[in-house]
């Protein structure tokens, strides 16, 4: 099995998916013969031909616009928006057609597309390639959202993302594309080569939408982080010395609210761990439902973990990205008597 | 059956989809031929307050004042005194080593992001010649040469590379997104084409308000696709409103050709035919074919004639940005073939021709200017580099996201500090 980064896993989905499924077609800005900026489209354009793969104008209200037309077609679009932070152009697309269009039309017409975006800071991007604008999503009835954390779930639930019959919000975590990060950002990057999910198995195979991973099984308490933050949140552990059961969502919607649930009522406590501001951002909706679940079970609040209710500032981005330190405190107050 | 079961089809020609292509690729050899670039002095230069509709035919043909002879010939000869053209190519000659020094700061890690204007920088510095000190800018990100022609400090911009203690963004802006109020220069977005009609409404505000001032808005070829471009072009026309809009065609979106922004069926100046405002296609590497476009429509706007879409017809030379190898998707050496030429050469030739400048001064200008950028240079990294940044005022960080610091914000700024102190 060869070992693959996220971008590669990415792209080999792609080819699977296209060569499994003729509707598929792929288009965005730069995705085509260049191979898009971070390459997850690279040699598709050449092996699937250039009406199946193109460029795209940039206009990404445009783009999810015409992916809907598709869509109504009877083509499955695979788009991409080249950095999360450039999708509001298309958002009105997104928020009153895509994911609208099945309910008001009593399913007559659906919208099975998947709309692509890496997302998240960490790379010295500024406020406008840093962002994490997942909650803007998973507030809208119809879309689903899926958030993978390693190139054997990048793979699988990509593919299962195309297969899928409704419209998927599809967040990459771009920090992570090239290796795991354990949020120290002043130690060497690791490539994804020493990590066990880099193997993915070539071929056709999924990772079902709504179900989450319990990455690291523990008694002490439960972490529910997605993308990124599993990665961090792991490495905290390890060096907090905790034995914490940790959940990779995977999806935030449709959520495995079963999973999370089975797992707080064993600790007994949980700490939620997301980049995206803290304010409306998708913990307040986990920390909800946890009390709403296991309140008789909880020993301690729920902590969130978050960035903070700032624009991504450039020079400040480690002081901004919810790091070990941060992870470290919520875990004092967790774990306190 | 689904809409697109073949049984449909009636016996009718099978449709099939258009995906612009390059005519040419890495490996091939660079080749402009077919661009039939009309010669200087051809375009005919309306009155200012000519209905929109005599503009049609210009934007097709290009402005182009500086013949093959680097003489100016034609209608649009900007006659210009020689220390306002000895001016606007020192700016040009500054922006360049301006660029070079910046991105090579950006390789030795000074900094983490660069983006460079080689062979377009007669247009942001003609064009700041062109109007009033006090006229807006809404630039987008490669019209560096608006602020250094405006005389804004080179420190100053520097320091907003390196995000560091002389930043008055206080690190909060990638590197080149520079804001300058004073000298009328707006904060610039990462967000593609937002400015456009931002510099429609500030000209509808001055316009509102009875004021003298105009604004120029700025986009590149590649965002005229974004939605933002057509709405500043209806707010335009419908409010006549005095602005001018540019649109720096470079022919390159990052890997995207012009073909892939509409450029196979019209020129961007086209656009303006349809929305009814006057519209002008210009050779963006002839620094008095940018100023008296400028000044054409600057006169227009200002009298009340209407707005102007301005096509600057030029190459991007070099990359995107220092994250971007234009080595992989177009011919490498392009731009030593591109017939315009290169902008500060072609302008010092027009100098030198005219007995208002030689060799020995234009070496001893590019020394002065040199020396004045790396001076700067080391002034602002006194106040330090990129990876030392981050660490100190940490609360800045909270300041500004409203003018009250809400009591979320304050609880989140002491957590910050207290992770720092960590």
């Amino acid at each position: 099995m060869p070992a693959l980064n996220m971008i590669q896993a990415l792209n080999d989905a792609h080819k699977v998916m296209m060569a499994r499924d003729e509707d598929v077609v792929v288009f965005g800005e730069d995705v085509g013969y260049f191979g898009g900026v971070f390459r997850v489209t690279e040699g598709l354009q050449k092996q699937f031909g250039k009406t199946r793969v193109f460029d795209a104008p940039i206009s990404e209200g445009g783009i999810v616009a015409t992916a809907v037309g598709m869509a109504c077609y009877g083509i499955k679009p695979v788009i991409e928006i080249q950095f999360a932070d450039y999708i509001y152009p298309g958002y009105d697309q997104i928020v009153s057609e895509v994911a609208k269009i099945r309910y008001r039309t009593a399913a007559e017409w659906t919208m099975p597309m998947v709309i692509r975006t890496p997302y998240g800071g960490g790379i010295f991007g500024g406020q406008t390639h840093s962002q994490s604008p997942e909650s803007l999503f998973t507030h809208i009835a119809g879309l689903k959202v899926v958030i993978p954390s390693t190139p054997y779930d990048a793979k699988g639930l990509l593919i299962a993302s195309i297969e899928d019959p409704d419209p998927v919000i599809f967040f990459e975590p771009k920090r992570i594309y090239n290796g795991p990060f354990d949020g120290h950002h002043d130690r060497p990057v690791k490539p994804w080569s020493k990590h066990v999910a880099s193997e993915v198995p070539e071929g056709h195979y999924t990772v079902p939408i709504g179900k989450a991973a319990v990455v690291r099984e523990g008694s002490d308490l439960t972490i529910l982080a997605y993308g990124t933050m599993v990665h961090v949140a792991l490495a905290s552990i390890e060096e907090q010395g905790l034995d914490a059961e940790v959940i990779d969502l995977r999806t935030l919607v449709p959520l495995d609210l079963e999973t999370i649930e089975e797992s707080v009522k064993k600790t007994g406590r949980c700490l939620v761990v997301h980049e995206a501001p803290r304010t409306s951002g998708f913990g307040g909706e986990l920390v909800a439902l946890v009390q709403e679940r296991c309140f008789y079970h909880l020993e301690a609040p729920v902590e969130r973990v978050t960035g903070w209710d700032t624009p991504y500032p450039h020079a400040y981005e480690w002081a901004y990205f919810p790091g070990p330190k941060r992870i470290r405190r919520a875990l004092e107050k967790v774990m306190a008597d | 059956m689904s809409d697109k079961d073949p049984s449909l089809r009636r016996n009718a020609p099978r449709l099939a989809l258009h995906v612009p292509e390059p005519a040419l690729r890495p490996g091939d050899t660079p080749d402009f031929s077919s661009l039939g670039i009309p010669r200087a002095g051809e375009a005919p230069r309306p009155d200012t307050s000519a209905p929109a509709a005599e503009t049609n035919q210009l934007a097709t043909m290009l402005v182009r004042v500086l013949g093959e002879d680097n003489k100016p010939i034609g209608a649009w000869d900007p006659e210009l005194d020689a220390d306002t053209v000895r001016k606007m190519l020192r700016d040009m000659v500054t922006v360049r080593i301006f660029d070079d020094r910046m991105y090579r700061a950006q390789r030795q890690g000074k900094t983490s992001f660069y983006m460079k204007c080689t062979g377009e920088e007669a247009i942001a510095v003609a064009a700041a010649a062109a109007l009033d000190r006090d006229d807006m800018h809404f630039p987008t990100y490669r019209q560096q040469g608006l602020l250094i022609a405006r005389g804004y400090p080179l420190t100053q911009m520097m320091c907003q590379i390196y995000s560091n203690k002389g930043d008055k963004l206080k690190g909060r802006q990638l590197p080149i997104m520079y804001s300058d109020k004073a000298h009328g220069f707006f904060s610039i977005s990462g967000n593609l084409a937002t400015q456009f009609p931002q510099a429609v409404g500030w000209a509808m505000g001055a316009a509102i308000k009875g004021d003298s001032r105009i604004a120029m808005g700025w986009v590149g070829d590649g965002a005229t696709a974004e939605g933002d471009f057509h709405s500043a072009m209806t707010f335009a026309a419908v409010y006549n409103v005095p602005v001018v809009l540019a649109t720096v065609n470079n022919q390159w979106a990052i890997s995207s050709f012009s073909g892939i922004a509409g450029a196979e069926r019209a020129t961007f100046a086209q656009r303006a035919i349809g929305y009814g405002i006057a519209g002008l296609r210009v050779d963006g590497n002839d620094a008095l074919a940018v100023f008296a476009a400028v000044r054409w429509a600057a006169e227009r706007a200002r009298s009340n004639d209407g707005p102007t879409l301005i096509e600057f017809f030029t190459y991007r030379a070099e990359g995107h940005s220092t994250s971007d190898d234009p080595s992989g998707y177009r011919p490498a050496n392009e731009a030593k073939a591109w017939p315009l030429g290169d902008p500060i050469e072609r302008l010092k030739a027009h100098l030198v021709g005219i007995g208002e400048w030689d060799e020995d001064r234009h070496a001893a200008m590019s020394a002065e200017c040199d020396a004045e950028v790396r001076a700067a240079q080391k002034e602002a990294e006194k106040l330090g580099i990129l990876p030392q940044q981050g660490k100190d005022d940490i609360e800045s960080m909270f300041e500004d996201v409203y003018c009250d610091l809400p009591w979320h914000l304050a609880e989140q700024r002491d957590l910050a500090l207290s992770e720092g102190r960590d």
